[in-house]
């Protein structure tokens, strides 16, 4: 039964950006609810705000909706006020669209887009009014599945699942709504439509596989324990990528990027050896020039957004990416078109680029080195050279922009306070070059992370920094980095210890998961409500150590927790990049000729040979 | 040149049930989107970040419905009013309907400046006898003065509500309750909203909905 609009006004006036929870924005979908074989809502772990900006979700949704039988509706985090409000008033979790009972739904999606959304996971399934166990939801509709990155090391979040999707999402999620068809008509039972999904190529069915631990903790073997559950689940990936979604949902509230969004090309070639995305979205397939413009026109007319996103990991990279700009400005000029380009290269190729599409407005460009030193630079593989970035930041100084966004890392493998110490110079050395242009309005920003080790990429088996050398580091560039002209930020580094276990934890976690969620957890990536205390004790609790996920080498021998995800990346070509990471050696675009990750004997890749 | 062809156009607008929780920077970023749906001609402010030529006659509070609302548009090229109602019937989110449309002096005043007074439709759910009510809304507007306090930005401010109210009465009708209508001043000279005069009348925690039916200009 619906929500009534008449319960959601005693609340709604009494929480912070209520049009979040109300829906009806412009292209959201309502169809006959009646009608729909199977209804599947699709949940995002964190506020609307922020879930309104993810690509994949808009995919998805459009994909499922475009089927006759099928039905999509949307969910996200009630924030902290409306949860309370919710609870108090005795209303669960539901849909946008048509204000039904999450419960009520026959398949409830997650996008799990990473680690620190898990303990927001468990609340929306209890304020769903479902148990967070998927064993104690027992023959009881929704079906739970998720997605998304985070689904590339699921074993976190096994418990409270029923399936997993991995890879590419638009084809197998079609197959798997297909499967609970086929399940609500002939009136299969729960195991047998689990067991229907396992054979689905790149579905993953946690409860079909059993999981034993050796003495000293690490795991000894993953095993299929059902003839339909096949001992490797092999990643999806669609060969070419289906046109994009158009009819993009248009909230009221503004979101984090709130633009409309045309994906030019989904994978990297690039190589960074620290990033996930760049091994597990590969193989690299681009949109040509005429896709996309028609894509953007046919945003632009269908949701009348004033700015258009090219989205991919490595925008400035699409061979026809200079006409692509050119061309869009030309052709949006009244009204104008904002176009933005999320990833921009270190050179000065991207500089031009943004001069067409910044235009006047110059109001910042944003780069991404990842270490200061060069030595450093070669171990993570970023093809980037210290003249390339004084160079770049000369020609974006000389093109009359008067800020420069730095993006660093600290905490990578091998790195020692002298590659730290590289960052202050360099920093200091595009300051230098701003101030022959600009004088002292010339600005440089720099922004810190500490880098997390994640599941599929070569750095796997590498620890996350010791909390004291990470204390020292930051320090030394607080010190290094101050002043009138710079400014230094980073990202909470407490955070760092759970994201890195969660991301390469195995399935005892979930008990970890469970007992911080019911010790308060939630929305861990929001700084104003972690609290690290709250999972030491759910470790403790479990008896287990988050420092031995986090800090520990791992050996090549070691089995790891995500071993029969089969990414297509060989966990062989990982090492081996790893190995030369160590000896500072690096490996070249793939676009330049194959390297050999393996990706052209599993899974198919048409750049290789 | 181009200039000479410009046009202002008033649209006065109803806001419904779906969307009355948005607030008016959310109201205006949907107005500026229907209108590049429906691939109106709105003039751009120059400049490195040009903004359409939109103007709003008052902010339209969160969690209000309206049948009267009133927004100025500077279109480059002229188009006629109905035109532009049948282009934005089609873009328009739900919940967002035209109600008329008029050509206006390009000379005008800005539309705010001229807006004086609001009118309100206010449904509370309070189950006192009506007779009291009737007697407590006489008490308010046989008044001389209605000194009151509020807070804005953390300040407290006293004022008087009494000049700013300029009619109130009890409707029939009202469901699981009254229904009041009220105008109050709106604009330069003091600004007052329904909350402040339920305040008024002892009915501050009653559950309420509001509705502005009408802006005088």
């Amino acid at each position: 039964m619906q929500i009534a609009h008449r319960l959601l006004d005693r609340i709604l006036p009494t929480v912070t950006m209520p049009a979040r929870y109300t829906g009806g924005e412009w292209n959201s979908v309502v169809k006959d609810w009646d009608a729909a074989q199977v209804r599947l809502v699709l949940a995002y772990p964190d506020v609307y705000q922020v879930g309104m900006s993810n690509l994949g979700l808009m995919i998805l949704y459009d994909v499922v909706n475009r089927q006759p039988g099928f039905l999509a509706e949307r969910a996200y985090a009630p924030w902290v006020d409306m949860e309370t409000a919710m609870r108090q008033a005795g209303i669960p979790l539901y849909s946008l669209e048509s204000r039904h009972p999450l419960r009520e739904f026959d398949v409830l999606g997650f996008t799990l887009p990473y680690e620190l959304n898990f303990s927001n996971v468990l609340n929306m399934l209890d304020l769903a009014g479902l148990p967070v166990l998927a064993a104690e939801r027992g023959e009881n509709w929704p079906l739970v599945i998720g997605g998304g990155v985070g689904a590339v090391n699921a074993e976190p979040l096994a418990d409270f699942f029923d399936a997993f999707a991995i890879g590419d999402g638009e084809e197998v999620i079609l197959e798997i709504l297909n499967a609970c068809a086929q399940a609500k008509k002939s009136g299969a039972g729960k195991p047998e439509l689990l067991r229907a999904l396992a054979g689905i190529p790149g579905v993953y069915v946690p409860g079909l596989y059993q999981v034993m631990y050796r003495d000293d903790g690490t795991v000894a073997a993953v095993t299929p324990a059902a003839p339909e559950a096949s001992p490797r689940i092999v990643r999806r990936i669609v060969p070419q990528l289906p046109p994009p979604p158009v009819d993009l949902v248009v909230p009221y509230v503004k979101a984090v990027h709130d633009r409309g969004m045309v994906e030019i090309a989904r994978g990297c070639t690039a190589g960074c050896r620290f990033c996930q995305a760049g091994m597990v979205y590969r193989p690299l397939r681009e949109r040509s020039l005429p896709e996309v413009l028609a894509a953007v026109e046919a945003v632009v007319r269908r949701t009348g957004y004033e700015e258009i996103a090219l989205v991919s990991l490595n925008s400035a990279s699409h061979p026809q990416i200079e006409e692509m700009v050119r061309e869009l400005i030309a052709r949006y000029s009244h009204p104008p078109l904002a176009v933005s380009l999320p990833s921009l290269r270190v050179d000065t190729f991207s500089v031009r680029l943004a001069e067409l599409f910044q235009g006047r407005r110059k109001t910042g460009l944003t780069f991404a080195p990842e270490a200061g030193s060069q030595r450093l630079r070669d171990v993570i593989n970023k093809q980037v050279t210290e003249e390339d970035l004084l160079s770049t930041a000369e020609a974006a100084f000389a093109g009359g922009w008067q800020r420069i966004k730095l993006y660093f890392m600290i905490g990578l493998p091998t790195e020692t306070l002298d590659d730290v110490a590289a960052i202050v110079e360099l920093v200091q050395e595009v300051q230098a070059v701003g101030r022959r242009y600009h004088g002292r309005r010339a600005q440089v920003n720099v922004s810190v992370a500490t880098f997390i080790p994640k599941p599929h990429t070569p750095f796997q088996w590498s620890p996350l920094v010791g909390e004291d050398d990470l204390a020292a580091r930051l320090s030394l560039l607080r010190r290094g980095i101050k002043g009138r002209g710079v400014k230094l930020s980073w990202h909470a580094p407490q955070t760092s210890l759970l994201e890195a276990a969660l991301a390469r934890g195995d399935r005892r976690l979930g008990r970890v998961i469970r007992h911080a969620w019911q010790y308060g957890a939630r929305f861990d990536a929001w700084p104003e409500h972690f609290d690290l205390e709250v999972w030491r004790r759910a470790f403790a609790a479990e008896g287990l150590d988050a420092d031995w996920y986090a800090r520990r080498e791992r050996s090549f021998a070691e089995v790891l927790p995500w071993d029969h995800i089969e990414n297509g990346v060989s966990k062989s070509f990982l090492w081996e990049e790893y190995r030369r990471a160590l000896r500072s050696e690096t490996t070249p675009d793939c676009r330049l000729g194959c390297v050999g990750c393996g990706l052209a004997e599993t899974l198919g890749c048409e750049g290789a040979g | 040149m181009m200039r000479m062809n410009r046009q202002r156009l008033r649209i006065t607008f109803a806001r419904g049930e779906a969307i009355k929780y948005i607030s008016h920077l959310d109201l205006a970023r949907a107005w500026e989107r229907a209108f590049r749906r429906a691939g109106v001609p709105l003039a751009y402010s120059q400049g490195f970040n040009p903004r359409p030529k939109m103007a709003f006659a008052a902010a339209l509070p969160v969690g209000y419905t309206a049948t009267a609302e009133m927004v100025d548009i500077l279109l480059e090229k002229p188009l006629a009013p109905l035109d532009l109602a049948r282009r934005l019937a089609v873009a328009l989110p739900p919940g967002l309907q035209v109600v008329s449309i008029e050509e206006v002096d390009l000379k005008l005043p800005a539309l705010q400046s001229q807006v004086r007074a609001a009118e309100y439709r206010v449904n509370v759910v309070w189950t006192g006898d009506r007779a009291d009510l009737e007697a407590r809304i006489a008490a308010l507007l046989a008044a001389s003065t209605l000194p009151r306090e509020r807070v804005r930005k953390g300040r407290r401010r006293q004022y008087d509500l009494r000049p700013l109210v300029e009619d109130l009465k009890l409707e029939d009708g009202g469901v699981g309750g009254y229904r009041l209508w009220m105008r109050l001043r709106h604009g330069a000279g003091g600004t007052a909203r329904p909350e402040n005069v339920l305040d008024a009348l002892g009915l501050a925690d009653v559950p309420f909905s509001v509705e502005r039916t009408g802006l005088r200009v």
